[in-house]
């Protein structure tokens, strides 16, 4: 597709050290880039007078588990300009996970980015508003993490006490 | 029909206050409509022509629970939403029952998660469980005639030394 290889050509000419991995399946285009250069690629992409990757539709995060680089934070963004979806990605390691947030660049990564952080404990640095988006407050734990019981730990969430 | 069935022709009957009172609370218990999730979809139902929930006194849904005397938990129940169906419930004045419709409600049916409370006996008093994923509407109503009859064996004086209203504080 045409579109496809200006997306790929252009980034490649700014980006190539940063460059983890390009794929593509079924037509979805992927690009693995390394962590510190999110944020330059995120402008870049929405600024650039040919691509207009204008909206971020969703940003979430892969658990590896057993993996070196544990976590890949994965990023959708659009183009309403050219009808074209591109799938970014950052390998991220350490704990507590972090990343640059994007949502300076996409106003609509915010919810996302505190969506992840709830659910894996990723932190999103310099984000405006870090706070927990579906678990309560003051809950301690990350439940999409691999290493979390799917029926919870007891007695991190508080029930009402018993009607007698 | 009903009453009129036992009238003498002077028109006096001859009861004790207690069934009067539990005939009157039985056939006019008002819901509080707590629909949650899908099970709500078949309350509504259940409140239709069709099903009518009105032929047994029970379609004055009430939006707020300070005028309700039947909790009908409908729905998945969350730890979140937990605190928020207690403290509804807490609102509610004395004598009150509680319905569990549906499977999440009574077991967390097919959540078994670490988000959805395993059954709301856990915090609240059941009085009927109702099968079902979403139970039909028939199957609501027969609930709540169950209810009706336990409600028919109460005696007014079982409730006189509760307080109308629990405290709501915490």
């Amino acid at each position: 597709m045409e579109f496809e290889k200006l997306v790929i050509n252009k980034i490649k000419s700014k980006f190539e050290n940063s460059i983890e991995d390009i794929s593509n399946f079924r037509g979805d285009l992927s690009i693995t880039i390394s962590k510190d250069k999110i944020v330059e690629l995120a402008k870049f992409l929405k600024e650039d007078e040919e691509l207009h990757f204008e909206t971020c539709i969703d940003v979430t995060a892969i658990d590896w588990a057993t993996r070196k680089n544990r976590f890949t934070v994965v990023y959708h963004v659009y183009s309403y300009k050219n009808n074209f979806t591109l799938r970014l990605k950052a390998n991220i390691d350490g704990e507590p996970p972090q990343i640059e947030t994007v949502s300076n660049v996409w106003r609509s990564a915010n919810w996302y980015e505190r969506e992840t952080y709830d659910m894996y404990g990723i932190i999103f640095v310099n984000h405006p508003d870090l706070r927990r988006m579906y678990m309560p407050e003051g809950f301690e734990y990350h439940p999409l993490r691999k290493d979390f019981p799917l029926l919870g730990i007891p007695g991190s969430l508080p029930l009402p006490d018993k009607v007698e | 029909m009903g009453l009129e069935a036992k009238l003498t022709r002077d028109g006096f009957i001859t009861t004790t206050i207690d069934s009067v009172i539990a005939w009157a609370r039985k056939s006019s218990v008002w819901p509080m409509p707590m629909g949650i999730s899908c099970c709500a979809i078949e309350l509504i139902a259940s409140a239709d022509p069709k099903y009518d929930i009105a032929r047994f006194g029970s379609e004055v849904m009430r939006f707020t629970p300070r005028q309700c005397d039947l909790m009908i938990v409908a729905g998945t129940v969350t730890y979140k939403m937990a605190q928020v169906v207690r403290r509804i419930y807490d609102q509610m004045p004395e004598p009150k029952w509680v319905i569990a419709m549906g499977a999440c409600t009574s077991t967390g049916g097919m959540y078994r998660s670490y988000n959805v409370v395993q059954g709301i006996d856990q915090f609240l008093p059941v009085d009927v469980y109702v099968a079902g994923c979403p139970p039909r509407p028939e199957n609501l109503i027969n609930a709540i005639m169950t209810i009706q009859q336990k409600i028919a064996k109460t005696k007014a004086r079982d409730y006189q030394d509760k307080p109308l209203l629990v405290n709501t504080e915490n």
